[in-house]
């Protein structure tokens, strides 16, 4: 194998799997350090300079980062990240003086931004720092888009949203809210906006269109509008027996809030097997925690309704057959269609993008999925004044995806305005410092934690079943929260090796916890794998190879399962290995582009 | 300065052995040595290999002296038997222990300052004696407790760290423990634990005294040039004679040789030291040949490691002394002191002899 390149941020930034996993890279390591520390706000400003929104995001998120965390190759759990982040926003002090403000002269270019969800308000907040004027347009009452009418207000009360969209707005961002963008010509015509951004979501909801959904359709509901009418306080109440259909977290959503609005006997009802469902883990969890059934493999046939009043559900059962090739069917089993009694139905089965108000002749190409044709890394479309981003640019995805797309459509949007090419990417920052204080001292705590997962903390469920409105988990106190960071294992913190020093004594290969460090012949990568004193499996990390070693053999370390624990440089008696602080910020709009 | 303890996570699909231990669970305190002391890897070394022999670590004593060398029992073997003696006493303690149970496997580890110099007439009588033990030496050629003066076992000419030259002439234990009848004699260097492990697993293995001299570099006071015992100058000038595998009775053997590429050892367990040639013909069951070859090596300043002497036909002193199979502890009242009639009748017997 070639010796890895560790110069630039390409290589170390893999190491720090949860950061590599997170679209919007966040440094997820060096914020639960702070929290670990008690430095709540400084914590917070690192997330919302990157996510933007750590107080919607460490209740909501998807968490791309903690199937990634480390901890959990080696331990039963990975860090709870995602509760963590929570910590951060729930116990900072005031951080208005930490909030940078927005240049008081502007430069002269305005931007319009329609849909006020995430990622119009990343897109927002970016470009209202470098000087533009940013206004943002949106049919609803509030700011946040599918954050604001999809989530129920147990999981993410108001108040955080309002605060979270409020830091953008006071940058002297302008919201036009209850304004219905008709067309997007109008917009893109002339120029009074130099740049359009567009993050309208995936507003539309998909339907269960088998025999009686028009005549029932007085009890036959669409998931998403009727979260967001449970949301703006439409609708209050729903009949005691309800019936969700469809396994994502919106289904979820929908069989919460109708135990919360009098449901008696909530059940949902899935095509799939209970694994396959598409809802996050933990959100199938909290459903089953609240008493609702979860029935699987059973596929709607018929709404069952007596004169448009709703009966019930006829269900086939199926079961899952797999082809050659690996895919799933779903076939009949030949059982008794299945009837299931209820007087209200949610349907919950995806949701769809829709564009009913851009005009097919502007120059705009959507493809044949009704997506608009982009530039996958700029998210520039056909119309190069116009951009996508979130859920509108590639399909439906959660809000940390939106912030991402958010972040680059604005360093787009800036570049364009500017006149330059928008393919040309600005760089990130990265630093890579040594942590070594003494010959057994570190800037970071190296000892690993051994305590186990901490569970999150939540109010009684006969409480909070009869209140909607009331948040359900308490959040982790600073003691739990400090326990909890103590479990990360600080993979921001680099083994950097420098060969010219290593005098090969194999005192880091016997000190290894986890074995990840073995001096041998070089050969192929997959013979070098497999050769290694613990053999390298996962084949997505890759392996650190150095040459240059006075035998001619050369260092391998597998990083998969590295502790960080910084015992190889503790013992390492001529600082070959040290242990270095990645930190790396990806680039926002305004930064410069290399010179070249 | 704190030592942390290693973490206990382990990898998932971290191997057992046939007793379902980790390589973890053979392993001691952390060590306090210098960073980079050969005889971490030493002590990396006797894990593994007690690991692979699937040793059941309540089953091992490990006896030790004094000096860096001495210190390491405490960093393996942490569910051991041990015992940290006098300065230079080890052989003789463990010879005590050993004559009142054979059950145990007895590892005394020592050093160049502990076997060679003060302690050299115990090494020499528990070799003669042919205890059954495996005596690793962690030879460094220097006194590291005490800033790095010149030991018995430091080369002719060699320099200190202070650049002062030694002038008196070299101990070599590996050529004493020839000629004093140990029947499993090996030297090797603790930055090749390939050859390393072999060698301590076939030495356990072993009945009768076994001798492993492993040049340990001090990384503090003797890894400088004008050191023989540095890690660039043993990697230099090392001449292995051998590569050792031993295969368990319950091992399969895998491994095809060309005739006359493997010498094949039986040793009275059944264990089979597979040796495979390295280099010119080497004979390991010649003594006299082995001394010979020693000496003409030494004289061109080459270090021959390996494999170098064996006689698994050897005897070993509970045969000479015609001891009791039985540990002295697991005896009862009655056999141990069979009374004053015994007394008397075994020194009538004396008396007309």
């Amino acid at each position: 194998m070639k010796p890895t390149n560790t110069g630039g941020d390409a290589y170390y930034h893999k190491v720090v799997d949860c950061q590599w996993a997170c679209p919007a890279h966040t440094p997820v390591p060096e914020y639960i350090r702070l929290i670990a520390g008690g430095r709540y706000a400084e914590a917070y400003m690192i997330n919302w300079k990157s996510n933007v929104f750590p107080g919607i995001l460490g209740r909501v998120c998807d968490r791309p980062c903690e199937p990634a965390c480390r901890r959990g190759r080696i331990d039963k759990e990975p860090v709870a990240i995602c509760r963590l982040k929570r910590v951060a926003a729930d116990m900072k002090d005031d951080i208005s003086d930490r909030l940078p403000v927005a240049p008081e002269k502007k430069n002269g270019k305005r931007v319009a931004c329609i849909g006020a969800g995430p990622a119009s308000l990343t897109v927002a907040r970016d470009l209202a720092l470098q000087g533009y004027e940013v206004s943002i347009f949106d049919n609803g009452k509030a700011p946040g888009g599918m954050v604001r009418t999809q989530i129920p207000k147990f999981r993410l009360p108001d108040s955080v949203i309002d605060e979270e969209c409020n830091y953008i707005l006071d940058l002297g961002v302008k919201l036009e809210l209850n304004h219905w963008v008709k067309s997007l010509k109008e917009m893109t015509d002339g120029d009074q906006w130099d740049a359009v951004f567009v993050g309208t979501g995936a507003p539309r909801g998909r339907d269960a269109d088998i025999p009686g959904r028009q005549e029932a359709a007085k009890h036959i509901h669409i998931g998403i509008e009727w979260l967001a009418n449970v949301a703006f306080g439409h609708t209050t109440t729903v009949s005691p027996r309800v019936i969700v259909l469809g396994g994502g977290n919106t289904a979820m959503d929908c069989c919460r809030s109708a135990r919360r609005l009098g449901g008696t006997d909530v059940k949902v009802v899935v095509r799939s097997g209970f694994e396959e469902m598409k809802a996050s883990p933990w959100e199938k969890e909290e459903a089953l925690h609240e008493q609702i059934p979860i029935i699987n493999m059973h596929v709607p046939k018929e709404f069952v309704h007596e004169n448009g009043k709703l009966l019930g559900v006829k269900f086939e059962i199926v079961k899952a057959e797999y082809d050659e090739k690996g895919r799933r069917n779903l076939v009949p089993t030949g059982e008794p269609d299945v009837f299931m009694e209820c007087d209200e139905v949610l349907v919950a089965i995806g949701q769809e993008n829709a564009f009913p108000w851009i005009e097919k002749d502007i120059g705009l190409e959507f493809n044949k999925w009704g997506l608009p044709v982009l530039d996958e890394k700029t998210f520039q479309s056909t119309l190069p004044k116009v951009f996508f981003g979130g859920d509108a640019a590639f399909g439906p995805k959660n809000i940390i995806t939106a912030v991402a797309h958010g972040h680059e459509a604005a360093i787009s949007i800036d570049l364009f305005c500017k006149g330059k090419k928008t393919a040309d990417r600005p760089p990130h920052a990265f630093t890579l410092t040594s942590q070594k204080m003494g010959i057994h001292e570190w800037s970071y705590d190296n000892q690993v934690s051994e305590e186990e997962r901490k569970k999150v903390p939540v109010k009684a469920l006969e409480k909070t079943l009869k209140d909607i409105k009331l948040e359900l988990e308490l959040g982790f106190d600073p003691l739990m929260a400090c326990s909890e960071a103590e479990r990360c294992l600080n993979c921001d913190v680099q083994t950097v090796f420098t060969p010219k020093a290593c005098i090969e004594c194999d005192a880091c290969v016997d000190i290894c916890p986890t074995e990840c460090i073995t001096f041998t012949a070089n050969g192929e990568e997959d013979d070098l794998r497999g050769r290694l004193k613990a053999p390298a499996k996962n084949t997505a990390q890759d392996l650190l190879v150095a040459d240059g070693l006075k035998t001619g053999r050369v260092m391998v370390k597998d990083e998969n399962i590295c502790l960080h624990c910084g015992m190889c440089a503790e013992r390492c008696p001529t600082g070959a290995w040290d242990m270095q602080k990645f930190y790396i910020e990806t680039a926002q709009a305004g930064r410069e582009a290399p010179r070249t | 300065m704190t030592y942390l303890a290693k973490p206990k996570l382990l990898r998932p699909d971290t191997p057992k052995n046939a007793l379902g231990y980790t390589k973890r669970d053979y392993e001691g305190a952390i060590s306090t040595l210098c960073a980079g002391c050969g005889h971490d890897s030493i002590s990396a070394s006797v894990v593994q290999a007690c690991f692979d022999l699937d040793i059941e670590p309540h089953r091992v004593a490990k006896l030790s002296g004094i000096g860096c060398s001495s210190k390491t029992p405490d960093y393996f073997l942490g569910n051991s038997h041990g015992f940290n003696t006098t300065h230079g006493r080890m052989p003789s303690v463990l010879t005590g222990a050993a004559m009142a149970n054979r059950d145990l496997l007895y590892l005394g580890v020592s050093g160049d300052g502990d076997s060679a110099s003060i302690g050299i007439g115990q090494f020499a009588h528990a070799m003669r004696r042919g205890v059954n033990m495996v005596y690793i030496v962690e030879n460094n050629g220097v006194y590291g407790l005490t800033k790095g003066q010149f030991s018995a076992t430091a080369d002719k000419g060699s320099k200190s760290k202070r650049g002062v030259v030694n002038n008196d002439s070299p101990i070599d234990l590996v050529a004493l423990a020839l000629q004093l009848g140990a029947t499993y004699v090996a030297r090797s260097f603790s930055g090749d634990k390939e050859q390393l492990i072999p060698l301590i697993k076939g030495a356990m293995r072993h009945r009768g005294p076994a001798l492993i001299d492993v040049i340990s570099p001090c990384v503090t006071f003797n890894n400088h040039a004008g050191s023989t015992k540095s890690y660039d100058y043993v990697r230099e000038h090392n001449e292995a004679i051998n590569r050792l595998d031993v295969i368990l009775p319950k091992d399969k053997i895998t491994a095809t040789y060309a005739p006359g590429e493997l010498r094949r050892v039986v040793q009275h367990d059944g264990s089979v030291l597979c040796l495979r040639k390295l280099g010119e013909d080497y004979d390991p069951s010649d003594r006299v040949g082995a001394m010979n070859y020693l000496q003409e090596r030494h004289a061109l300043g080459e270090i021959v490691t390996g494999l170098i002497y064996v006689d698994s036909t050897g005897e070993e002193l509970h045969r000479y002394l015609n001891t009791v199979e039985t540990p002295l502890n697991q005896l009862g009242v009655a056999e141990l002191c069979p009374g004053s009639e015994a007394l008397e009748a075994l020194n009538e017997s004396l008396r007309r002899g």
